[in-house]
């Protein structure tokens, strides 16, 4: 087990249907997709394993249906996995005691819904109050918390009001600011900007990295929404049919596509606004040109640059030392990389 | 062999083939008429001598064996302490001090400190000020118009009857209340207890409710607390269904954001779920206390005081005029109760800033209201008790109007209601008198094969079976032909008028207004103009049920062809549909699913008000309960009382399958 893994899942399977377990386990925990169709199961996680590290903002994207909601909730126990294990900090989740999960989630997770699951009959102020309450904390000091994490979302002076006075926008900073009431170590965000309009949700997205940048959680981020993806992420994993195509950083997953799946994804994605230097380098050829770039310059950057002059580019690290080359022919090739399917 | 197949799938045989059986039976059994003394076992249900050959003349003598179940539970000691009867009564004596305080507040005093009931100009003011509280003056004014009518027409005592009332309703309604939201939280809690409360409420709902009268009166005897406990009985179930409702459609995310908030699962229940799911458990507490309203005449026959006791009385003895406005006063109560108790179900919690008393304005206000009146009571006896030379009665002049009314009508009247006898109601009855038992069961099983259900046809032919074999077959045909002929009169009243109310919005809102209010009167309120204009005879019962029974036809007809979706009606209107057309190539097929749940919904209030209905003198199952009632006979009250349910229920199963499928064809969400 990675040891800086916060949450560590290992082959989390989730069916529904008639005695999944048993169906399981007659298949050797690994039934293969025409079994689990002939036995009218439906798979919503697929032998599913995956670390979130600490500090990290890991994305989990996939379209409707492809089991990323089903996995987070295996995450926080929401929903019992079928089989398999969730570590979390190292313990198994899915062997604690109802107390010890209670005990968890008051302390150490936090959670934003895609449609606010904001409580109707709180004001602002009693909703983000909330997870101190049932904690047992005492009025005076969990409403003066509940100001300050209320402050930091933005939304001073509607303490009093009630979640239908709000817009989706000003909802959803609630939400943000009820899961993070409890200074959590773990904050999953399930779709939380789907549900708003496109200007509202860059604005969030906006405010959620200038809340990570100050807070460091982390954080499991649910969308599927790729551009939100690539915006939002340290590492991406993309689910398809329950099952968990491929892991990496936004540069990986487009450079270097696992399935045709990730690659469909990936197609229409601003190349020249997410690649760097590094990622298109000619690695072989490490000689010293005249002309350099440093390794992680966005393609954006030296395109310019590069294609005016006729001359290779030598692709430097910041300790100056060459590690590979770019020219006019790789910058072209990676812009255009649908090109080579053809 | 295909061939047959396709025969016996089609519509004509699924709609004659019970007719033409019907009609071929006449062949085959001998003596096939009604006037025949003795009857083939095909054609009415023979009598058995399982039970003895003693008063009960049933094929399966339940009557008996209930009356044997009831038997021991009245004798039979547990542990050799108590019966289940002194169990019942111990609950009773416990109902008995509450509404022991309850009614010294409303209208005894406590006679031992010294102290007076609630003085009328209290109830008055903190009515008016509670109205503006729930949704604003209108309420307000509503409330006091209510509690205006009873203070100013007392001379016949209304406002005493009317606290009598409302101190057992105050008594019953939160008792209600408590046991249907417990029930309900129970049956979310666990699957196997909701498996039991549902049918179990199914039957409670649809048994009339004189039956458990009976009953009542055996485990606990007569007067107010038997009544209140009748009432909670009757008034539970809806409570019970709407916190089981509520619950469920709370949102999946909410109850999550409980759970990840790291609630256990007390704060789970009382701090999220339960304030999730307020307005159908508030909107529970308005049905129940509409319930309870109900009870307010039902419970008068088995002693219990009050309003609906006098009603009762002056119906009996045909003194219209003063029933009448009695009748007014429980309209009344009904509406106010009603109006409020919905209001508090739709109220939304409200933001308030500033000093304390501008963030409690209404608070402030009774506070200051109980202040002023204090001192007006104290200074003024008038305050106390409104004096009796003030109050006023129109009975004598309503009793000169309804009599010069009836009178002039009585010719034109009379022609309508033998003409309504002669050539619709007795043929009617006639048809469904010939109706044999084994030809009807396999009619309803037809009809659940046909809806494709094996399971569904069992259980419908089951519960025609149990109505056949209890003993009670001809009556039970009656109340069918009385329900039936109600069922036509509705759909014929009821769905052109839904059809006309559809087509404007503004009519749409006074029809569903008229039918809101309509809904609330108590259904023994029906049997007065109905006596006043067709005497006592199958028409004024027919006249009654209608009224009562249409309102569900016409809400249903106007929900559904409302709810057509616009799209489709744009789209029909751009291919150049009429008016007419539009109504009946595209609404009324979309709508029609709908109506057939309006027909259902106006099937089991036609039930329930041929049941009340018999307190007029009809000869169907409703006068036998009532005569099972006189003499505590609670093995046949119970009995006939499920028949009544089966009725119901074969009904309701067969045409909520329909409506369901029909739907599910067009493609409708169930």
């Amino acid at each position: 087990m990675n040891k800086e893994a916060k949450i560590s899942c290992k082959n989390i399977w989730k069916l529904y249907g008639e005695a999944p377990e048993k169906f399981l386990k007659n298949t050797n925990n690994n039934p293969t997709t025409e079994e689990i169709k002939k036995n009218n199961y439906i798979p919503a996680v697929r032998d599913a394993s995956i670390d979130v590290n600490t500090g990290e903002i890991l994305v989990i994207m996939g379209l409707s249906g492809s089991g990323k909601s089903t996995l987070l909730r295996c995450m926080s126990k929401l929903i019992e996995p079928t089989h398999g294990q969730v570590f979390f900090e190292g313990s198994d989740l899915l062997k604690a005691s109802e107390k010890e999960l209670i005990d968890i989630r008051r302390h150490k997770m936090g959670m934003v819904f895609q449609h606010f699951a904001l409580l109707p009959h709180r004001t602002v102020l009693q909703n983000v109050a909330f997870p101190l309450e049932v904690q047992g904390q005492e009025m005076h000091k969990r409403e003066e918390r509940a100001k300050d994490v209320i402050k930091l979302v933005g939304l001073e002076g509607r303490e009093k009001y009630y979640p239908r006075e709000l817009s989706g926008g000003q909802q959803q900073r609630v939400g943000l600011a009820r899961s993070l009431a409890v200074e959590p170590d773990v904050w999953f965000l399930d779709e939380p900007f789907s549900a708003l309009d496109p200007l509202i949700r860059k604005e969030m997205q906006n405010e959620f990295l200038r809340l990570q940048s100050m807070l460091k959680k982390t954080i499991v981020f649910i969308t599927h929404d790729f551009d939100e993806a690539i915006r939002l992420a340290d590492r991406i994993a993309i689910m398809y049919e329950g099952l968990i195509v491929q892991v990496g950083t936004p540069e990986e997953l487009i450079t270097k596509p696992a399935t045709d799946y990730v690659a469909e994804f990936t197609k229409d994605i601003p190349r020249s606004k997410l690649l760097n230097a590094e990622s298109i380098m000619n690695e072989k050829d490490k000689k010293p040109y005249e002309n350099t770039v440093n390794y992680s310059d966005k393609i954006e950057k030296i395109a310019s640059k590069v294609l005016k002059s006729e001359s290779i580019f030598s692709v430097v690290d910041d300790n100056k030392e060459v590690i590979g080359s770019v020219s006019k022919k790789e910058l072209i090739k990676a812009l255009f990389a649908e090109d080579k399917n053809e | 062999m295909n061939k047959i197949k396709t025969i016996l799938r089609g519509k004509f045989f699924f709609i004659f083939g019970p007719f033409i059986f019907l009609w071929l039976l006449r062949y085959v059994i001998p003596n096939y008429t009604i006037s025949s003394k003795t009857p083939h076992w095909a054609y009415i249900p023979p009598k058995s001598c399982l039970g003895g050959c003693g008063s009960i003349d049933g094929l399966i003598p339940f009557v008996d064996w209930t009356n044997a179940l009831i038997q021991f539970l009245r004798k039979y000691e547990i542990f050799g302490l108590f019966t289940f009867r002194d169990f019942t009564r111990g609950i009773a004596n416990y109902v008995d001090k509450f509404l022991d305080f309850t009614e010294a507040v409303l209208h005894k005093g406590f006679p031992s400190y010294d102290v007076g009931p609630l003085p009328w100009i209290f109830i008055l003011t903190l009515t008016i000020i509670l109205g503006f509280y729930l949704r604003g003056w209108r309420l307000a004014l509503l409330g006091g118009a209510c509690f205006s009518y009873l203070i100013l027409f007392s001379k016949r005592g209304i406002w005493e009857l009317s606290m009598k009332s409302l101190a057992a309703i105050s008594v019953s309604a939160p008792l209600a209340a408590l046991i249907g939201l417990c029930l309900g939280i129970l049956a979310v809690k666990r699957k196997r207890f909701a498996n039991f409360l549902w049918p179990m409420l199914n039957i409670l709902q649809s048994l009339p409710h004189f039956s458990y009268l009976i009953l009542v009166v055996i485990f606990v005897g007569i007067g107010t607390k038997a009544g209140v406990i009748a009432t909670v009985i009757f008034a539970f179930p809806p409570m019970a269904r709407l916190t089981i409702l509520g619950l469920q459609n709370i949102s999946q995310e909410i109850k999550e954001a409980g759970v990840m908030a790291g609630c256990t699962k007390w704060q789970m229940l009382f701090k999220v779920e339960i304030p999730a799911a307020r307005s159908p458990i508030m909107l529970g507490i308005n049905q129940v206390i509409m319930q309870c309203l109900a009870m307010i005449v039902i419970a008068a026959f088995i002693g219990q005081p009050g309003l609906g006791h006098d009603l009762l009385i002056r119906l009996q003895g045909l003194r219209l005029g003063e029933a009448f406005e009695i009748g007014v006063a429980v309209v009344l109560i009904a509406i106010t109760l009603d109006r409020y108790s919905q209001a508090l179900a739709l109220k939304e919690p409200e933001r308030r800033e500033g000093n304390f008393v501008k963030r409690n304005p209404y608070l402030c206000a009774t506070f200051f209201a109980i202040i002023i009146c204090s001192i007006l009571v104290f200074l003024f006896p008038f305050f106390n008790e409104y004096p009796k030379e003030l109050t006023v009665s129109a009975s004598v002049y309503l009793d000169n109007a309804i009599k010069s009314f009836t009178r002039s009508l009585f010719v034109p009247l009379g022609i309508f209601r033998d003409w309504m006898l002669i050539y619709f109601l007795m043929p009617l009855k006639a048809v469904f008198q010939s109706m044999p038992w084994t030809g009807v069961i396999l009619f309803v099983g037809a009809i659940g094969w046909k809806l494709g259900k094996m399971r569904l046809a069992l259980t419908v032919m089951l519960f025609v079976f149990f109505i056949a074999s209890s003993g009670y077959w001809v009556r039970a045909m009656i109340t069918v032909y009385m329900v039936f002929a109600s069922l036509v009169i509705c759909a014929l009243i009821g769905i052109p008028l839904g059809i006309w109310a559809s087509k404007k919005e503004s009519r749409t809102k006074i029809v569903l207004n008229i039918c809101d209010i309509f809904q609330t009167f108590p259904s023994f309120i029906y049997l007065l103009p109905a006596i006043m204009l067709f005497q006592i005879s199958d028409v004024s019962a027919i006249f009654a049920i209608v009224i009562y029974s249409s309102i569900p036809m016409v809400r249903y007809t106007v929900f559904g062809l409302r709810n057509v979706p616009q799209q489709i009606i744009e789209a029909s209107i751009t291919s150049g549909c009429t008016d007419r057309q539009l109504l009946w190539k595209v609404k009324m097929p979309l709508a029609f699913p709908e109506i057939i749940l309006g027909a259902n919904q106006t099937l089991m209030f036609a039930l329930f008000m041929v049941m009340i209905a018999g307190f007029i003198g009809t000869v169907d199952l409703s006068q036998e309960i009532f005569r099972a009632l006189s003499f505590s006979d609670g093995g046949k009250g119970l009995i006939i009382g499920l028949c009544v349910a089966f009725i119901g229920l074969t009904a309701d199963r067969l045409l909520v399958e329909w409506s369901s499928q029909m739907k599910s064809k067009l493609g409708f969400n169930v």
